[in-house]
């Protein structure tokens, strides 16, 4: 089989950063009202700042299997928060009620929870300064309005998927969906920022199942090339579940027969498909900067990378041609936003520059604990609440491998390894909490023999400590192999929420890293 | 209206959305109520949060074409706004073969899951518990995050065949990690329960974690391997739960579970798992207590899942139990594994040698054939020498199936309930009443050098 075949059908790259104008969404003056008297309200019962979020998340949801529509729900959720510091204390409160007196009355009781924290608040918070922004408006670069195309275009385009992965013989089973988001927000603070932003993010989903009867098994591919963006209606036609279904249904039935992998150590070649969620793990994770203070013990954990003052210019992650951005602006990515839920206009920057630690992700009541580090005095905008009736905190951006300055494509890294492993798309995923022992899974393995793929392998998962995996990256694909996946489902804090994130990265080689096989003995 | 919907006011609210359904059958489902948290960490409280929301979904159905639209806006225009969207949206939607019908009126179970204690828990006594359990983390010189959370709420399902069904429900949690200033020792505690007076009080739970966090320190590096643990009730509960995931039983006949039977069908009436296990769940169990319905308003009966190691049942949803010709059978989220009488010092002084695991992490599927899962341990690995706990381990990762650790069953103890999800929250699915365990042959597959 030709090697182009494997890679000439994963998802078109992304453009790099640059944001682009569009169509400005509309403030409402009442809500705009509101928003002000929140913010009187905090003030007046003591609030040292104050900022409220008025939010609309609508939600469409359309889940198939084989040729029957299994679900179709809509679901729309509107409220506001108040947020206020008081003595440096937190206090946050949030209500479906916007009404005058609701709004007074959410604002005071955020007031008096944090007043009544205060007995327990040990350092005061201080927040980093923010520029004053009039009146903000941002929206999601968007072609098509998914909530706008009909249902019918909706089921007939999973139920295309579907029959084309059925037709392919020893396919037994197939779930597909479709998943549409828009969060509606309008931000007030009393730092004098007001901004209004429609954010779009969608997500086309299918699994195919293929059962060999002869012997029980049975063996699964997801369409992980086909990635959840911040885009409209238009990616979904562009992920073209229906052309590409036959090939990922292929790929289900040739796992049943596939080559078991022996266990040992094997140079890795690992696609975009799958190298965004290892990056998602085990390096855009332990460089939250609360994370590596201890803040989120309790349940995401800590890092290895800290604490700040030992790692910041110290810590020699990779190679010097691993450099890691952060941003919320690549066009289409999960992240991208006008202003973050502290209303800071986000950066792109180095996390890793040159293969060394060099700053971590940031929010405003967070800069000034690694100021005197990395010389920083504003925000990286790395705030984010799921919805009005959560509170913000520091969430993940968009971090990306940039791509190497030689263009090479996946080819190129085949072609240059003698005994290696090719693994497409990501599968089951494990870290500890301090994100140095990580396992992952993925779609589909190939070995790859004397610089040409040699066939398929399964029950394929590879284990590695953090720097020791990244240190032995020794290949890097080029501008144009650079693609964007990411998830819907990056999750922290308590009670946990769920952030959207994208990550971009070239195709990357990593030499000898240990491989297990996960199959076991059935009963 | 109050955060909480009683009886007559969801009622009353699924009456108003009935009588504008227009379509050929209507299903309300209702949410209400309010949550309360308060984090603390490295600084004390951090962030912290009240919120109160109420959803109406309504389901509309014309003969097999159905769909749902949920709305969180109670007025005349967005009631209105919903059913005709539901109705406009399944007009449009294909015909789903697999549709039942409605259920009519039904009998369920009066299940008193509702606290005043819980309900009440406001900011000020949160931030008072808080502050009990940080002056025994502070006395020791340690450092701790914490969580504390309440839910209180109230649900109905109600349609147009006559069903009406309610039950409102409150749950509290508070778990922390008590952690050394220099990051060598880490240590978990966690309690849960639908009676925040019901749970251990602040200041003991962190002398549990503060005891794990300081004796976790100077871990000895075990060989990965295959070793007898004992684990503690917390740990198995994390495991446990991922079995009971796997009991679907449309999935095992179609061939793709671990529950699949060998040339088809499934494994119900099958011994699986040593003779000693028996997993049940009822929703009145003083310790589960779990909504005695489900979002159809099928009523959710006491059920054996798994009877000393045979499987009794498996979940059947309305549609599969139809075509296979048996009663539906829903999973109601939380489950009691039964155990003797043995304390976790008892399990513990009859291991010549083993680990003692405290609770484990990002506990992911590899491979659904054989339920075989990886993950980590975390906050408090122990070497077990001749019936003592002696030092603190280094974690693992394992890779390991829970239906094989039920195969290599040693001993069980006294079953309780815990904080079995991750999250350290309050349990999504329902109440988890599991012992501490103590099997041999658990695999851990690689060290991680994680605090």
């Amino acid at each position: 089989m030709d090697r182009r075949q494997f890679v000439s059908t994963t998802a078109a790259a992304l453009a790099l950063p640059g944001v682009r104008l569009f169509q400005a969404p509309q403030a409402d003056a009442s809500i705009k009202a509101l928003c002000l008297r929140a913010l009187d309200a905090a003030r007046q019962a003591g609030a040292g700042y104050a900022d409220v979020r008025v939010q609309r998340n609508r939600n469409q949801s359309l889940s198939t299997r084989e040729q029957q529509i299994t679900g179709l729900a809509d679901s729309e959720t509107f409220g506001f928060g108040v947020r206020v510091l008081v003595n440096g204390a937190w206090g946050f409160a949030a209500s479906r009620d916007l009404t005058p007196a609701e709004v007074d009355r959410v604002a005071r009781l955020a007031v008096a929870q944090a007043k009544g924290n205060r007995r327990a608040v040990k350092r005061p918070v201080t927040l980093a300064p923010v520029e004053a922004v009039k009146d903000g408006r941002w929206k999601s670069p968007i072609e098509v309005d998914p909530f706008t195309v009909p249902i019918e275009d909706k089921v007939g385009l999973l139920m295309a998927a579907n029959a084309a992965a059925l037709k392919v013989q020893g396919t037994r089973f197939v779930s597909s969906s479709l998943f549409f988001v828009l969060e509606d927000k309008t931000f007030a603070s009393t730092d004098d920022v007001f901004t209004v932003q429609q954010i779009y993010r969608c997500l086309p989903q299918m699994t195919i199942t293929a059962v060999d009867p002869q012997t029980g098994d049975f063996q699964t591919r997801v369409s992980a090339e086909a990635a959840p963006v911040g885009l409209g209606y238009e990616w979904v036609t562009k992920a073209d579940l229906p052309g590409r279904a036959p090939r990922w249904a292929e790929e289900a039935v040739q796992k049943l027969s596939a080559k078991p992998v022996a266990p040992g150590s094997y140079d890795l070649i690992l696609d975009p498909s799958h190298l965004w969620l290892t990056i998602h793990e085990s390096i855009a994770h332990p460089t939250e900067l609360d994370r590596a203070l201890g803040y989120e013990a309790n349940y995401a954990g800590t890092s290895f990378a800290a604490p700040p003052d030992q790692m910041i210019g110290k810590l020699k992650w990779g190679p010097e041609f691993m450099n890691i951005q952060g941003d919320r602006s690549q066009v289409g990515s999960l992240s991208a936003c006008g202003w973050d839920d502290d209303g800071v206009a986000p950066e792109t920057y180095l996390i890793v520059k040159n293969g060394v630690l060099v700053d971590y992700q940031t929010t405003r009541d967070q800069v000034a604990w690694i100021q005197p580090l990395t010389g920083r005095t504003r925000s990286h905008g790395c705030a984010y609440a799921q919805s009005w009736a959560d509170v913000a905190f520091q969430r993940m951006p968009n971090v990306s491998l940039l791509p190497g300055e030689q263009d090479l494509a996946v080819d190129d890294l085949i072609a240059a390894t003698p005994n290696g492993i090719y693994i497409v798309g990501d599968g089951s995923y494990s870290i500890d909490q301090q994100r140095y022992n990580f396992q992952f899974g993925g779609q589909v393995f190939y070995e790859v023999k004397d610089g040409k793929i040699a066939g398929m392998l399964k029950d394929v998962a590879y284990q590695a400590r953090n720097v020791d995996f990244w240190s032995s990256m020794d290949m890097l694909g080029g501008r144009s192999s650079y693609q964007v996946n990411g998830t819907f489902g990056d999750g922290k804090g308590q009670p946990s929420q769920s952030n959207a994130v994208s990550h971009g990265c070239p195709p990357a080689r990593f030499k000898s890293v240990n491989v297990l096989n996960t199959g076991r003995t059935r009963g | 209206m109050a955060e909480w919907l009683s009886r007559d006011e969801a009622r009353q609210l699924a009456d108003r959305v009935l009588a504008l359904s227009k379509a050929e059958g209507c299903q309300v489902n209702i949410g209400s109520g309010s949550g309360g948290n308060t984090r603390y960490a490295v600084d004390g409280i951090s962030t912290s949060g009240d919120a109160a929301n109420a959803t109406v979904t309504v389901s509309a159905r014309f003969g097999k074409r159905a769909a749902s639209v949920t709305t969180n806006v109670f007025d005349d225009d967005g009631l209105r706004r919903a059913v005709e969207t539901s109705e406009r949206l399944a007009q449009l939607a294909p015909e789903n073969p697999e549709l039942m019908p409605l259920l009519g009126a039904q009998q369920y179970a009066a299940v008193p899951a509702f606290w005043r204690s819980t309900a009440e828990l406001d900011a000020g006594r949160r931030a008072d518990a808080i502050r009990a359990a940080l002056d025994v983390v502070e006395r020791a010189g340690l450092v701790a995050a914490g969580f504390v959370e309440r839910l209180a709420g109230a649900g109905a399902v109600a349609n147009s065949a006559g069903l009406f069904a309610y039950h409102s429900s409150t749950s509290a949690v508070h778990t922390l990690t008590v952690r050394t200033p220099d990051w060598r020792g880490s240590g978990w505690a966690g309690t849960a329960h639908n009676d925040w007076w019901r749970l251990t009080r602040p200041a003991t739970l962190a002398e549990r974690a503060v005891k794990k966090a300081t004796e976790s320190r100077d871990p000895v590096t075990l060989d990965p391997g295959k070793y007898t643990v004992v684990l503690e009730p917390t740990a198995a509960g994390n495991l446990l739960r991922l079995l009971t995931f796997a009991m679907n039983a449309r999935q095992a006949d179609e061939g793709r579970s671990f529950f699949s039977k060998r040339g088809g069908g499934n494994k119900v009436g099958e011994k699986v798992v040593d003779e000693r296990i028996s997993i049940v769940s009822d929703p009145r169990d003083a310790d589960l207590l779990l909504s005695p319905y489900t979002g159809e308003g099928l009523p959710v009966e006491p059920t054996v899942w798994i009877e000393n190691g045979v499987v009794k049942n498996l979940i059947y949803d309305r549609f599969w139990a139809d075509k296979q010709g048996v009663k539906p059978v829903p999973f109601p989220g939380g489950f009691r594994m039964r155990g003797g009488n043995a304390s976790l010092d008892d399990l513990i002084a009859q291991v010549d040698r083993g680990v003692l695991v405290t609770r484990f992490w990002y506990i992911r599927g590899v491979d659904p054939r054989t339920v075989l899962y990886t993950g980590l341990t975390r906050d408090g690995v122990f070497l077990i020498e001749q019936g003592k706990v002696t030092r603190a381990v280094r974690n693992f990762r394992f890779n390991e199936s829970p239906a094989a650790m039920l195969n290599n069953l040693v001993a069980l103890g006294r079953p309780e309930r815990v904080s079995a999800s991750e999250s350290g929250g309050v349990e999504g699915g329902g109440a988890v009443v599991v012992p501490p365990i103590v099997c041999r042959e658990f695999t851990f597959s690689s060290i991680s050098e994680a605090v």
